[in-house]
C-alpha cells in the first residue's frame, strides 16, 4: 500500500470535533452516574433506552462491516481484500463505541470490574464479555497479519478465525433478546439469525461511507467496478434483512397470544408503527433497493443515499425493536384486562432525553475518532491493482 | 568539589528539617491534612485489637457480607449494623450519630485520611438503628417532574 | 373465626410444624415405658433397645426436628439458610379488595421505599385488579417478586448478582449488581424495580442503593428472625399465608391441598412459589 498524503489541518478539525463530542458524551455518561438514571427517559418499564439503540447498532455493525475484509481473507475476492485493514479498523472502532455506550449506561459504570471478575455463564452477558474482548484481540490479530508483511501468510487463518468469532458475537448479540422468555416482541430463535443478516447490510452500507469519505479526504477515486460489486452486494444484504423481518412478524402473527404486540408495532403503535413501515421498511429498505437497483447503474451518490438510508433505517428498526417491544405490558393474566399503580396493561411512556442521545453520540464519535486516528497513523487506505479486478477473482 | 558537598549538606540539612520538625511539638499542627479522630466506646469491647481491626476490617466485611447474603447467615459476629451501633452509638462520643457525614465519623475520619473512598453507604445506612431518620433528608416522593 | 384459623399463618400453637412431630417420639416412649413393664423383658436389653429407638428417633427425624427448627423459628447465629425448607405464599383474592392496599404501604414502610408511584419509583409489590375480558369477572391481587424455581432473572444475570437462595428466595445481591437492567427485561413479572435516583434513609435491615435492581425480598430480614413478611402481617383480611411448601404439615401446604389455586403464567413453568386462589 503506498503512503497518501493528507490535508493535516482537515485531520485536526474533524479530530477536535469528534474529540469533543466524544467529552460531552463522557460528561453526560458522567451526569447519569451521579444523578442516576432519573435524569434520563428511561424508567422501570422501558429499562433500555436510546443508548442502547446506539449501542447496539455500534457493536452489529462492528460484526458486519469486517465481512467486507472476510469476504477478501475467507472467501478470496481480490478487491475486499484490498478493504481488509479498512474494514478491521472500522471494526475495532465501532466495536470500542458501541461498548462505550453500553458500560457507561451501567446503573455502576465502575463496576465493570465486577463484570469482568464474576460470571455467571447461563447469561449470555456474561459470555459476551469474552466474546466482545476476544473480538478486540482477534481483529486487532487479524490486522497484524494483514499490514506486517512477514505475516501476511496467516492473513488466511486470522480471517477465518475473524469470521467464525463475529458469527458468534453476532448470535451472541440477538441471543440477548432470543433468550427473554416473557415478551411477546423476543424470545424468538429466529432473532440470532435476523441479527447476523442485518450485521451484512449494515455493515456494509457503514464501510461504504467510511470509504467514499476516506477516499474523498485523499483525492482518490474508487474504482467503478468495486463500487459496483459492493452496492449490488449492499442490495442484497437489505433484500435478505427485509426478508427475516417480514418471516419474524409473519410467524408471530400466526400465534393468537402474540397478535395484539403485533397489532401494536404494525397498525396502532404511534411512532412505533410509523419508524417501521417509513423508518425501516420504505426508508431504510425498499428506496435503498429501489436506489441500488437502478436501469442505468446506481452512480456513487446513489450508493451513498442507499447507505445513509440503510443506516437510518437500522436505527429505526433497532427503536422499534429494542424500545416498542419493552412498551407493550407484559401479558400476566390472558385474556384479562388488568390495571395497577405499575402500568400493568398499559403502553409504557419513554420519550429520549438529552443525556441519553448525546451519549449516544458520543459513541459514534469514539468511533469515527478511532477511524481518522488510524486512517492517518497506518496504512489503511486500499490499494487496487491497476487491471479489473473482475478480470481475475483469484488476484 | 567543594561546591558540591556543600550543596549536599544543606540539601541534607534541609530534608531532615523538613522530616524532623513536627515530631518536636506535642501535638500534630493544624494543616491540610485530617488526622483520623477515633472516639471510641470503652464501655464494650471491638470484635478484635484495633491493629487488627485496621489491617482487616475490609476484609472481614467483604468476606462476611457475601456469606450473609447468599449463605443467609446471620447474627454472626461480623456484621455491619453491629459494628454501627457501636460505633455511632451514644458513648461514641463525637462520632455518635453516623458513621459518616463529618471529620469525626468513625468510619468516615480514617478513610477520609487514607482518601480511601467508602462505597458502603450509599446503600446501608450509616446511622445506628436506635436513632431515627430525619424527616426532612428523604426524597421527595415522585419522580421526574 | 373459625374459618380463618384454618389458614392463619402459623400462629397458633396447633400450627407449628415441629409439633406434629414430638407427638410421635413421646408416642414411641411411652411403647418403651410399656414395654419395660412386660414380664421376661431383660431391663439391659430394654435400656439397648430404648437407646436405639431414642436415636432413631433423634438422629433420623433428628436431622427433620433442626429443619423444623429453621422453618419460622429464628435460625441459629451463622447457620446458613437450608434447600430443606421451601417459602411459599399462598394469596386469597376472594378477600382481596379493590380498595386495600394494606400490603403495599406495609411493604413500602418495611422497606424504605417511597411509595411513589411514578414511572422511575421502585414498587416491589402493586394490587393488580383484573377484568376478565369476555365474562366481565373482576378480581383484585397483590404481585410481587414470584420467587420462581427456575428464575429468569437468574438465568440471565451476567454477575450472579440475582440468585435464588438455599431456601427458594430470589434476592439481588447489590454487592454485584452492576445495574445492566437484563433482569428487568427477563422478569416475566415485571417484579423488578431499578432505583433510579440516590437513596438516603435506608432501613438499617434493607440496603439499596442507585444504580441496582431491587425487588421483594420476601422480608428476608423478618424471615431470618422467625416472622413473617410485613405484607402477610399487614394484611386485615388474612388473605395472605405464609410458609414452608416443603412441609407437607405446614399450614400453606395443607391450605393448597385443600382448595384450588393458580399461579401466574403458569404456562412458563417457572414453578413460582406464590400462588393465588380466585383467579
Amino acid at each position: 500500500m503506498t503512503a497518501v498524503a493528507t490535508n493535516p489541518s482537515r485531520f485536526w478539525l474533524l479530530a477536535a470535533a469528534s474529540g469533543l463530542l466524544l467529552a460531552i458524551g463522557l460528561a453526560s455518561a458522567h451526569h447519569m452516574e451521579t444523578a442516576g438514571h432519573i435524569v434520563t427517559g428511561m424508567n422501570n418499564h422501558v429499562v433500555w433506552g436510546l443508548p442502547h439503540v446506539f449501542a447496539i447498532f455500534l457493536i452489529v455493525s462492528a460484526s458486519g462491516v469486517l465481512n467486507i475484509a472476510s469476504i477478501g481473507s475467507v472467501f478470496g475476492k481480490a478487491p475486499y481484500k484490498a478493504r481488509a485493514p479498512l474494514s478491521g479498523l472500522l471494526s475495532i472502532a465501532m466495536l470500542a463505541g458501541g461498548l462505550m455506550v453500553l458500560m457507561l449506561d451501567l446503573g455502576r459504570p465502575e463496576r465493570v470490574i465486577v463484570a469482568a471478575t464474576h460470571y455467571n455463564f447461563t447469561s449470555v452477558f456474561a459470555w459476551n464479555v469474552f466474546l466482545y474482548s476476544g473480538m478486540f484481540a482477534i481483529v486487532a490479530i487479524y490486522l497484524w497479519t494483514l499490514l506486517e508483511k512477514r505475516m501476511n501468510p496467516w492473513s488466511k487463518a486470522a480471517g477465518l478465525a475473524a469470521f467464525v468469532w463475529r458469527l458468534l458475537l453476532t448470535t451472541g448479540t440477538g441471543a440477548i433478546f432470543a433468550f427473554l422468555v416473557a415478551r411477546e416482541g423476543y424470545g424468538s430463535a429466529l432473532l440470532p439469525v435476523l441479527f447476523i443478516v442485518l450485521s451484512f447490510g449494515w455493515g456494509m452500507a457503514v464501510f461504504l461511507l467510511a470509504q467514499a469519505a476516506v477516499y474523498r479526504w485523499n483525492a482518490r477515486q474508487l474504482p467503478e467496478a468495486v463500487h459496483r460489486r459492493m452496492s449490488r452486494l449492499l442490495g442484497v444484504f437489505v433484500a435478505a434483512s427485509l426478508y427475516l423481518v417480514a418471516v419474524h412478524h409473519l410467524t408471530n402473527l400466526y400465534f393468537a397470544r402474540n397478535v395484539a404486540f403485533e397489532r401494536f408495532i404494525l397498525l396502532d403503535g404511534g411512532v412505533y408503527t410509523g419508524l417501521f413501515w417509513l423508518g425501516f421498511v420504505l426508508a431504510g429498505g425498499l428506496l435503498p433497493l429501489v436506489l441500488l437497483y437502478r436501469r442505468d447503474m446506481a452512480k456513487p451518490r446513489h450508493t451513498l443515499l442507499a447507505s445513509l438510508l440503510v443506516v437510518a433505517g437500522g436505527f429505526c428498526l433497532l427503536y422499534v425493536f429494542i424500545i416498542g417491544g419493552q412498551a407493550w405490558p407484559l401479558d400476566l393474566f390472558p385474556g384479562a384486562t388488568i390495571s395497577s399503580s405499575f402500568l400493568d396493561g398499559k403502553i409504557a411512556p419513554y420519550a429520549p432525553s438529552l443525556p441519553e442521545l448525546l451519549l449516544g453520540l458520543g459513541g459514534l464519535a469514539a468511533a469515527f475518532l478511532i477511524t481518522i486516528i488510524g486512517v492517518r497513523v497506518l496504512e489503511f487506505m486500499p490499494h487496487d491493482p491497476a487491471r479489473d479486478p473482475d478480470a481475475d477473482p483469484a488476484a | 568539589m567543594r561546591k558540591a558537598l556543600l550543596a549536599a549538606i544543606v540539601l541534607v540539612a534541609g530534608l531532615s528539617a523538613m522530616l524532623l520538625a513536627p515530631t518536636s511539638s506535642a501535638d500534630p499542627p493544624p494543616g491540610r491534612v485530617p488526622h483520623p479522630a477515633i472516639s471510641v466506646d470503652t464501655t464494650t469491647r471491638s470484635i478484635d485489637s484495633p491493629e487488627v481491626m485496621r489491617r482487616t476490617h475490609m476484609d472481614m466485611l467483604k468476606h462476611q457480607r457475601d456469606r450473609t447474603v447468599h449463605l443467609g447467615e446471620r447474627r454472626v459476629k461480623v456484621t455491619l449494623n453491629g459494628c454501627i451501633d457501636c460505633h455511632a452509638g451514644k458513648g461514641a462520643g463525637a462520632a455518635a450519630g453516623s458513621v459518616t457525614g463529618s471529620a469525626q465519623a468513625f468510619c468516615e475520619s480514617c478513610h477520609r485520611y487514607a482518601a480511601v473512598k467508602l462505597d458502603c453507604f450509599e446503600c446501608h445506612q450509616s446511622r445506628p438503628a436506635s436513632t431515627p431518620a430525619p424527616v426532612s433528608a428523604r426524597p421527595a416522593a415522585g419522580g421526574k417532574p | 373465626m373459625s374459618d380463618r384459623e384454618h389458614h392463619t399463618p402459623l400462629d397458633g400453637p396447633s400450627a407449628t410444624p415441629g409439633s406434629t412431630r414430638l407427638p410421635a417420639a413421646a408416642a414411641q416412649l411411652q411403647a418403651l415405658a410399656r414395654e419395660a413393664h412386660r414380664p421376661g423383658v431383660s431391663r439391659r436389653a430394654l435400656l439397648g433397645a430404648g437407646v436405639a429407638a431414642m436415636a432413631g428417633v433423634m438422629l433420623a427425624p433428628g436431622i427433620r426436628l433442626i429443619e423444623i427448627a429453621g422453618a419460622q423459628v429464628e435460625r441459629k447465629p451463622g447457620e446458613a439458610a437450608s434447600s430443606a425448607v421451601r417459602w411459599g405464599l399462598l394469596i386469597d383474592t376472594t378477600r382481596c379488595s379493590p380498595d386495600c392496599n394494606d400490603c403495599v404501604t406495609a411493604c413500602n414502610t418495611e422497606n424504605g421505599l417511597s411509595g411513589g408511584t411514578a414511572p422511575t419509583d421502585s414498587q416491589w409489590i402493586r394490587k393488580i385488579e383484573i377484568r376478565d375480558q369476555r365474562t366481565g369477572r373482576t378480581a383484585s391481587a397483590p404481585v410481587m417478586c414470584q420467587h420462581c424455581a427456575n428464575p429468569p432473572c437468574v438465568d440471565v444475570c451476567p454477575t450472579g448478582a440475582s440468585f435464588k437462595r438455599a431456601d427458594g428466595i430470589v434476592l439481588v445481591d447489590r454487592h454485584s449488581c452492576i445495574g445492566c437492567r437484563y433482569c428487568v427485561m427477563a422478569c416475566p413479572y415485571k417484579a423488578r424495580s431499578f432505583v433510579h435516583e440516590p437513596v438516603t434513609d435506608q432501613k438499617p435491615d434493607v440496603p439499596r442503593g442507585k444504580g441496582c435492581v431491587e425487588s421483594c425480598t420476601m422480608c428476608v430480614h423478618r424471615v431470618d428472625d422467625g416472622r413473617k413478611p410485613a405484607c402477610v402481617e399487614a394484611c386485615p383480611e388474612g388473605a395472605m399465608l405464609f410458609g414452608d411448601l416443603n412441609d407437607p404439615d405446614s399450614a400453606i401446604s395443607r391450605r393448597v391441598r385443600e382448595i384450588s389455586t393458580t399461579r401466574i403464567r403458569e404456562d412458563l413453568r417457572l414453578d413460582t412459589g406464590v400462588r393465588y386462589h380466585g383467579i
